[in-house]
């Protein structure tokens, strides 16, 4: 690799590719931005499905937002507190805000358990989260187990910075990608076989990219696991909301506070409001930690990552509207529901399955595994290819997520109105036909490319950044 | 128990992370009595913390006056979803534009910035972490001028492993950087087998309240020439100076040398924030600018573990693109800043107190030498603790801030009410004229108006000899 002169000068972290965005992923990326559908403007553009953003319940909130101009330390309703906020950086959060997440995280979850706001930490996003849980919990050098398939972004939030490794933990279609016993045992005995320190467990409940929860059964498999090893679990539940239809969100809180015996001291949440309310750009995240060490020092590292107060307090005073969150709630998982039905029902006229457990979660994870070529990876991408780039849609390939299995692919729903859903389920109905018809055991594909892929196995590739540009957004598009 | 305390790492059972300061400290025993006007005339009034609380109003009318801007509209039209869905790490470019304008605004528009070598990040505490991230592997050292802002040796060394190295500075000269000291840190570091891989510098300075002069900066800039190391501007107060010789960036100094081409010139890195020029220290708004486009490029991808909230971007994007507003505020800021300094160092004049002299920043750095004990740090935490707990304010002492010399303090003036202020001055000159007459060896006091700080005390529970004071 060529340095620059002053490359010597720069960290290692600074001038490697840890942060893994040179990945051959972003092609799909580029391909949409390049090229994004626009209903009037680009009906023929790429229709963006690689994005678990959740925009169906907005006008809600809008409305909300009208009738409480309160809540906004900017409008006159709301000024009188522009002074006291506006100098608020005390790490542990507006009170408010905390006793109002508390409250919303007890809410999604049936009620069925109730948080301590005094264990509630602030967080950049789910993503300052996850960073920070590891420089609390792990060592340079240390590892996390992580059952595949899972979330790219893990591989620089976990890693970059921090040092920390990440072993797979392998699941498999054949019954429905859950988590086994052996199979966290298999990985934990080959970290030991590498000399490699097991520091936790990392769960994503319910999952990305999978969109299914994990029963009562795996998470008390899940818990009896570490405690047995003496390793943490961490939980990312930021999904938890968008549970939208039986069985009911199992939460780990609800595991070790009332089911079975567990070391309160191994478990943490962590949690966000950009999947279960859209707001993404608001920045809010959440760890929420039983071991008062962690939650001490998760504090003090959340200076790095504060969220603004003028977030703090809007969301403190919509969350502590207990009408307004209970209707949202209940309007956002029918919402959802409705959503995937449509999604599943239309993609069945194609003959495509998904992953049938699966209730949860702004995303199908589609089995297209009878379109393949053949069973490999390097066939799932030459797919993926003539998806974005014929079909037009830019969906999210399953070696991305470190899937061991070539052929699933995760398509988000919630990201769209109804009408470019539709735009979306026709062009794969068109284009499930057309291969139909012409099904050749050899099928020229239009877009060679370059196929140089690397084993999946190798975390440093395909790794998606939610931060990255979307530069078809109207913020940036809007110059004046 | 020790299971549970290997199960954390390191950085988590350490304490790097620096909180177990008096400057910390100081802060806790505040919270437990605070100051009110009202419910509690008699707690503790917090002069510990550097906020501007000067020119809210000036906020306050501007919202009034853009409710668009207040409400997440544009045009009369709602953009909240847009809002709520931009996480962009590049940042709003809108955002971006204001505030590399208003950082030029800030320098007389003798320098300009360009947006796209600006990265947000959640405060300076997390540009300054980054930075270190960006430019240093664990165990390298970067050099800083002492005394300097506690918060440093969290920011910089907890969780990035990197080392900090003094570069000792003193009263003699005002507390100047010299080619001397210079060199000195840079062989310290040597000694102590640290590579060095750049220098940071705060100006102006937190805690001195003194902008660098030009022949310090020229210096710097040599020094890291020939190091070939880096050099970090932190200049976050750069909008509070408040009288000559006005501030003077290192961009302008790079300028002045042509060193646009040069080698030095893509190792000059700066940081910045509106928690104090504007006083928004809870919105979290930091950046970090470079000319290196690796640091930038690497800088905004870790700008994802704290980027600024998209609804916060968008309102100071309206207020920083009001450029009727920012020059009226930058100059209005700056005038009572300086009539709050001067009321804080008349005070301490007539209080037998001296501060170095100052032209920004939210503090003064108060020279209380003569009232200690003896030439010590114990004696300035003595007295330090007499402050905070019988005088009830809470300073930070020079120690916590790495000083060289025992007796310095920070007194910040910026964060209060005038009436508070004067109470604070008063309590303090109480305390003073309460120790003079405790002495047994009465000083005559003199009645010409020169200052006391030249004047030896000995307190009467105190036997011991003071070492002569040094000037």
């Amino acid at each position: 690799m060529v340095f620059k002169l002053n490359n010597h000068l720069l960290s290692r972290i600074a001038s490697s590719n840890g942060h893994g965005e040179d990945s051959p992923y972003f092609e799909g990326w580029k391909a949409y931005d390049s090229n994004p559908h626009h209903p009037m403007e680009n009906p023929n553009g790429i229709i963006q499905m690689g994005l678990a953003e959740n925009q169906l319940s907005f006008d809600l909130i809008q409305d909300w937002l009208k009738n409480n101009p309160k809540a906004s330390i900017c409008t006159p309703e709301g000024v009188n507190e522009f002074r006291e906020i506006a100098i608020f950086q005390d790490y542990h959060g507006l009170p408010e805000f905390r006793n109002a997440v508390a409250k919303f995280m007890a809410k999604v979850r049936g009620n069925k358990v109730t948080f301590d706001p005094d264990r509630v930490v602030m967080n950049g996003g789910a993503t300052g989260a996850h960073e920070t849980i590891a420089f609390c919990l792990a060592d340079p050098g240390e590892a996390f187990l992580v059952p595949t398939p899972y979330y790219p972004g893990f591989d620089r939030d976990l890693r970059w910075r921090t040092g920390v490794k990440l072993i797979p933990v392998d699941s498999e279609s054949s019954n429905n990608f859950k988590v086994t016993r052996e199979a966290l045992e298999n990985a934990y005995e080959m970290a030991k076989l590498n000399n490699i320190k097991v520091k936790g467990l990392l769960i994503t409940n319910p999952s990305n990219p999978l969109g299914t929860m994990l029963d009562r059964e795996t998470l008390r498999s899940i818990v009896r696991f570490i405690n047995e090893k003496n390793i943490h679990l961490v939980c990312d539940e930021i999904y938890a909301a968008t549970v939208f239809s039986q069985p009911e969100f199992i939460s780990i809180a609800e595991i070790v506070q009332e089911d079975i015996e567990c070391n309160l001291n191994l478990v943490h949440i962590v949690y966000s409001l950009s999947k279960d309310m859209g707001f993404p750009g608001l920045r809010v995240g959440i760890i929420y930690s039983y071991n008062d060490a962690v939650v001490s020092c998760a504090r003090k590292m959340s200076s790095f990552g504060l969220v603004s107060s003028q977030t703090q307090y809007m969301i403190a005073s919509m969350l502590s509207d207990d009408e307004f969150v209970g209707k949202f709630i209940r309007e956002s998982k029918t919402r959802m529901a409705a959503r995937h039905r449509v999604f599943t029902d239309g993609l069945a006229q194609a003959s495509i399955k998904c992953l049938e457990t699966s209730n949860a979660g702004l995303f199908l994870w589609m089995d297209l595994r009878g379109l393949l070529k053949e069973k490999t990876f390097e066939a799932e991408m030459a797919l993926w290819r003539v998806i974005i780039h014929e079909v037009k849609l830019n969906v999210s390939p399953g070696c991305s997520f470190h899937c061991t299995e070539p052929g699933w692919f995760r398509v988000c729903i919630a990201n769209m109105d109804d009408q470019t859903m539709e735009v979306a389920l026709s062009r794969i109905r068109t284009f499930v036909n057309k291969d139909v018809d012409t099904k050749k055991p050899k099928r020229t594909l239009r877009w060679q490319g370059s196929l140089k892929l690397s084993s999946p196995r190798i975390y440093d590739d395909f790794i998606n950044s939610p931060h990255s540009p979307l530069p078809q957004s109207p913020l940036v598009l809007a110059r004046n | 128990m020790h299971t549970k305390m290997r199960l954390l790492s390191r950085k988590a059972t350490c304490n790097t992370h620096g909180q177990d300061s008096s400057y910390f400290l100081g802060w806790q025993e505040y919270e437990k009595n605070p100051y009110d006007e009202v419910k509690n005339p008699t707690g503790i009034i917090q002069m510990g913390l550097a906020e501007n609380q000067l020119s809210f109003d000036l906020l306050e009318s501007w919202l009034a006056s853009n409710p668009d801007a207040a409400g997440f509209k544009k045009g009369g039209q709602s953009i909240f979803r847009e809002l709520a869905l931009f996480q962009d790490y590049h940042g709003l470019p809108d955002f971006k534009k204001a505030l590399v304008e208003f950082m030029a605004e800030i320098r007389g528009n003798k320098v300009s910035f360009d947006q796209s070598k600006i990265v947000l990040t959640a405060g300076a505490t997390s540009a300054n972490e980054t930075l270190m991230f960006c430019l240093a592997e664990p165990g390298e050292a970067f050099l800083l001028p002492t005394p300097y802002y506690p918060g440093f040796d969290r920011d910089l060394k907890w969780r990035t492993g990197v080392e900090i190295v003094p570069i000792q500075c003193t009263s003699s000269n005002d507390f100047q950087i010299t080619s001397s000291a210079l060199e000195e840190a840079f062989h310290e570091a040597r000694r102590r087998k640290l590579r060095v891989k750049g220098v940071l510098v705060t100006n102006p300075s937190n805690p001195l309240g003194t902008t660098m002069t030009r022949n310090e900066l020229n210096l710097l800039l040599s020094f890291v020439t020939e190091k070939g190391i880096h050099l970090i501007s932190d200049e976050i107060y750069s909008g509070t100076v408040f009288s000559s010789p006005g501030f003077v960036s290192i961009l302008e100094v790079l300028k002045d040398r042509k060193c646009e081409n040069s080698q030095v010139w893509d190792r000059v890195h700066i940081v910045y924030s509106l928690s104090k020029d504007l006083g928004l220290p809870g919105f979290r708004v930091g950046a970090i600018y470079s000319n290196d486009d690796t640091v930038v490029s690497a800088a905004t991808k870790m700008s994802s573990f704290g980027l600024v909230s998209s609804q916060t971007q968008y309102l100071l994007s309206a207020l920083l693109s009001d450029k009727k507003f920012t020059r009226n505020y930058i100059s209005e800021n700056k005038k009572r800043l300086k009539q709050r300094q001067t009321l804080l160092v008349k005070g301490l004049e007539k209080a037998g107190i001296s501060c170095l002299e100052s032209n920004a920043g939210l503090f003064c750095w108060v020279n209380m030498k003569h009232l200690l004990s003896s030439n010590t740090f114990t004696a300035e935490m003595e007295l330090w603790k007499k402050i905070v707990h019988e005088v009830k304010l809470n300073i930070s002492p020079g120690s916590s801030c790495h000083c060289t010399e025992p007796g310095w303090f920070r007194v910040c003036f910026a964060n209060m009410s005038e009436e508070t202020l004067n109470l604070a001055i008063q309590r303090l000159k109480s305390f003073v004229e309460s120790m003079n007459s405790q002495s047994h060896h009465q000083m005559l006091k003199s009645s010409r108006r020169k200052s006391l700080a030249k004047w030896v005390f000995r307190l009467s529970f105190d036997h011991d000899h003071r070492e002569p004071e040094e000037r």
